[in-house]
């Protein structure tokens, strides 16, 4: 049975799934419930000072008939009084001193506030704790949330003060909404914190309802932006989490959030660089309970890897994510389709042709129903020459297996981008592909 | 001759119920997200209106219910009861490509029932009268060849005027179809759309009885015959027109007029007949009460004309099929009623050469003991036809050219059960449509002179 247990900033989690500081983990009731779920931590919802919600709070969007792909919400931080919460902790801390409990943090800019809040926290029990700098509606209008993790100086400045009091290790919560998150996680690294966590939610705004014209969520026929979670976010968080991995001045622990709702989504992000994951969507779409399938579906897809611990999946990815100068030129893929597999709904060809490289024909369908006998099955055909190796008509194919994309030896030498434009400067008689033909060596 | 077993109104009114009901708003939206888009989809060549299917179901998905009847009832105005009573197993829904893959195809019939009747329940019109170009066409019959042939030449812009003998328009649709799918009074509210388009329809009317071949000649550009087909065929056998004998139209339209509990059958009925409507027939005298129902078929299981899905309802109704058996005499009984029917076994000849021969097996008549015997052998033509100048026929039934649906006389166009034998609902639409295209290509150059002069 592989270890799913991880040292985060040197505190033991008896797994890398916790609950993202949110709904889910407003109160000691629920976090108790999520422990005795499975789930290893649980990031509190955000301490500060209490305040006032409103009504409705969430707005979601759908795809065809799955409910909830984008969860919006325009919720703030905790509206229970700041000792109640730290009390709770205690609570949670001595009824499940095995489990991590993070104590997610959120008050007005000034230094004697943040000692004030981070020793209470500390009093309490709490194991870490998160400095909320992402959330981007609300209480970014106050000047807390995303108003200090938008600007660099302040996210170093406000680490800084926490860190002067700190005697347990400090995680930043970045926003996703700047131009350059590693850029922000590295002030967080200048100001002292020990991991970052991100991504916070998107400033959004999830629809207008096509009747009365209100945004939603509608508060009494009107909206405000709100942020934006859940699955559809993920391939945005990975790509943030993966370029603060890569960031060669941070290298701090990550705690990744984003869209993460299943054992594949967390193994994607520890992959990319994330030591422990975080959800929240997924938790209050089905509940605690799916924590049990996280565990279960890690712990068999390490053993089928070959796997002792989730420490060995950290960051296993991160090498391989290049900049696109540096990929291989010279690698060559094409689409077959099985003839076998293929339905014939024809998706491939009016997507390569509208929307991509008219590398696929497919002949008009005749008229034809059963009555006149069994309906001739209607492959399209790639046309393998043109093929540009996009991947798109395997995408957009319903039917798994039916088309791959397969290797092509081009019987040329890797060559990227970048080792083009040198080969270039050595050779400017030389026409591009002449040198790709001729790879690396060309020049030399 | 209440011979059959009462059932209770609301028995009765259980055992009719619709077959295949409407999808509920959710529903619909699920089966709509399992429609892939395809691409020059086969459900759309598969079906004989070619209704843009894939469009259709976008168009639920979207919750564009109005756009979606729109897509649906400009290329088939019928499109509530061809949702409804199409073999859609062996049209668009056994053309879905998810059979490929082995999975259930979408509920194409159901989901275009679902979009027409949001308009139909609303009375929201969505299709529009072209700009009245002046002709005028006169079409008889009132079935789904002609009304669908009537809308379209109403959104070409001509006058249509439908003749039909019926006291209620929809012809077999209203008339013909079991009960279970589809009740007359939906039919006959579907007409509506195609009154609302300005059709006038005028029912009650017999041509060449109470209005002449010669005065619509006169009074029209084109004339479209929609007339379907005649009575059901004879069995010529001997007694076969006694007491408690009928035919299977007649029974048929006494289920979908007279209220089910007024509807006759014996206690055990006799069904003559191997296609979807002895089928039809079957089923319905189980349905109002009949304890036992034999299927006479000559033929064997797969000579049978009527469909899988058919034969399968029929079995799991308890009808029971006997196969390679034909009709000899109907034996009456003393007050000269049928009380059995004898029968002959066949034995078929080789298939090698198209549908099998059969030829009665000597010696081996047996009889079935049955009060009552229901003729399901499809329907003669009409003779009607053959009162029209110049007009011809090959076997009875009209010949065309089968673009513009163009009889022989230049004047008269013809589609539906008279020109194919009897075929689907949505068959007869098809050909309506076509006519009209045909009708406006004949009559539009004159149209055009009538412009300049």
């Amino acid at each position: 049975m592989p270890d799913l247990s991880i040292y985060f900033c040197g505190v033991h989690s008896p797994n890398p799934f916790w609950l993202a500081s949110g709904p889910p983990t407003n109160t000691a009731y629920q976090v108790m419930k999520a422990f005795d779920a499975g789930w290893g931590g649980a990031v509190w919802k955000t301490i500060g000072d209490p305040i006032i919600n409103t009504a409705s709070r969430y707005g979601s969007i759908d795809y065809k008939h799955e409910r909830m792909i984008g969860l919006n919400n325009i919720e703030l931080i905790s509206d229970r009084p700041i000792e109640t919460n730290f009390r709770e902790i205690s609570e949670v801390k001595k009824r499940f001193p095995k489990n991590t409990v993070v104590a997610s943090l959120m008050v007005e800019s000034k230094r004697e506030t943040w000692h004030d809040i981070m020793r209470r926290a500390q009093d309490s029990g709490a194991d870490l704790v998160e400095l909320n700098f992402g959330c981007p509606h609300g209480m970014s209008e106050r000047g807390m949330g995303a108003a200090v993790g938008q600007v660099p100086e302040y996210t170093t400045m406000i680490t800084m003060w926490v860190k002067e009091v700190a005697t347990i290790p400090v995680i930043v919560k970045l926003t996703p909404n700047v131009t350059d998150v590693a850029h922000m996680a590295h002030a967080a690294r200048q100001g002292g914190a020990d991991a970052v966590s991100l991504v916070n939610t998107f400033n959004s705004l999830v629809g207008v309802d096509l009747d009365s014209y209100a945004p939603r969520p509608d508060v009494g026929g009107y909206g405000s932006h709100g942020g934006y979670c859940g699955p559809s976010i993920k391939p945005i968080a990975l790509h943030m989490v993966s370029s603060v991995a890569k960031h060669p001045k941070v290298k701090i622990p990550i705690s990744g959030i984003g869209g993460i709702g299943n054992w594949q989504d967390a193994a994607e992000f520890i992959l990319l660089g994330a030591t422990s994951v975080q959800v929240c969507t997924a938790a209050m779409h089905y509940g605690f309970r799916i924590v049990q399938d996280m565990i279960d579906g890690l712990s068999q897809y390490l053993e089928d890897k070959g796997l002792n611990s989730v420490m060995e999946l950290v960051g296993k990815s991160v090498e391989r994510i290049r900049d696109w100068g540096d990929l291989d030129l010279n690698y060559k893929i094409v689409a077959r389709i099985d003839p076998k597999l293929c339905i014939g709904c024809n998706l491939c060809y009016i997507a390569c042709e509208d929307g991509a490289h008219q590398c696929i024909t497919a002949a008009e369908r005749p008229r034809n129903d059963l009555r006149d006998g069994e309906i001739p099955k209607h492959v399209p055909r790639i046309l393998e020459d043109e093929c540009v190796g996009c991947n798109l008509c395997a995408l957009v194919c319903p039917v798994p297996g039916c088309i791959t994309m397969e290797q092509i030896d081009v019987g040329r030498p890797s060559m990227s981008w970048r080792q083009l434009q040198e080969a270039r400067g050595r050779n400017p008689q030389c026409s591009m592909q002449d040198l790709l033909t001729r790879g690396t060596a060309a020049g030399d | 001759m209440h011979t059959g077993p009462k059932l209770s109104p609301e028995q009765l009114e259980e055992n009719f119920a619709d077959i295949n009901p409407p999808l509920t708003p959710s529903l619909a939206l699920e089966a709509a997200s399992r429609c892939l888009f395809c691409y020059d989809a086969p459900c759309i060549k598969a079906c004989p209106t070619e209704i843009n299917i894939p469009q259709f179901i976008r168009q639920i998905l979207t919750q564009n219910l109005v756009g979606s009847a729109r897509t649906i009832l400009s290329a088939n105005v019928l499109g509530h009861s061809c949702g409804r009573v199409c073999p859609t197993s062996v049209l668009c829904e056994g053309a879905c490509v998810l059979n490929a893959e082995g999975k259930k195809p979408v509920e194409i019939g159901r989901l275009q029932r679902h979009a027409v009747d949001h308009v139909l329940d609303r009375r929201i019109p969505v299709l529009k009268a072209g700009k009245e170009n002046g002709q005028r066409v006169a079409l008889i019959g009132a079935g789904p060849a002609s009304l669908a042939c009537a809308a379209e030449l109403r959104r070409l812009g001509y006058a249509a005027v439908i003749f039909d003998s019926k006291l209620e328009p929809g012809g077999l649709n209203t008339y013909g179809i079991a009960a279970y799918k589809m009740r007359a009074a939906d039919a006959v509210r579907e007409t509506e759309i195609i009154r609302a388009l300005g059709v006038d329809i005028r029912n009650g009317i017999t041509v060449g009885r109470d209005v002449s071949l010669e005065q619509l000649e006169r009074e029209y550009n084109a004339i479209f015959l929609g007339v379907g087909l005649g009575e059901t065929e004879d069995l010529q056998i001997e007694a076969e027109n006694i007491r408690r004998c009928t035919d299977a139209l007649s029974f048929i339209e006494k289920t979908k007029t007279n209220g089910f509990d007024h509807v006759q059958v014996g206690k055990r009925v006799a069904v003559i007949g191997g296609g979807n409507t002895a089928i039809d027939v079957a089923t319905a005298a189980r349905r109002l009460g009949a304890e036992v129902v034999y299927m006479i078929y000559r033929r064997s299981r797969e000579e049978m004309s009527a469909f899988d899905y058919e034969y399968e309802l029929a079995q799991g109704d308890g009808v029971i099929f006997v196969w390679q058996a034909a009709p000899v005499r109907v034996v009456p009984d003393a007050r000269g009623r049928a009380q059995g029917l004898v029968c002959v076994k066949t034995e078929l000849g080789s298939p090698s050469s198209g549908r099998r021969s059969f030829r009665p097996i000597p010696g081996s008549e047996f009889t079935l003991d049955v009060d009552m015997v229901i003729r399901a052998l499809g329907q003669k033509k009409l003779a009607f036809l053959t009162n029209i100048p110049n007009l011809k026929l090959d076997g009875g039934k009209v010949v065309v050219n089968s673009e513009t649906m163009q009889t022989s006389n230049p004047k008269y166009f013809a589609g539906g059960d008279c020109v194919n034998g009897g075929g689907e609902v949505v068959d007869a639409v098809a050909h309506g449509m076509h006519a009209a295209r045909g009708i406006h290509a004949a009559l539009a150059p004159q149209q055009r002179g009538m412009v300049h002069a």
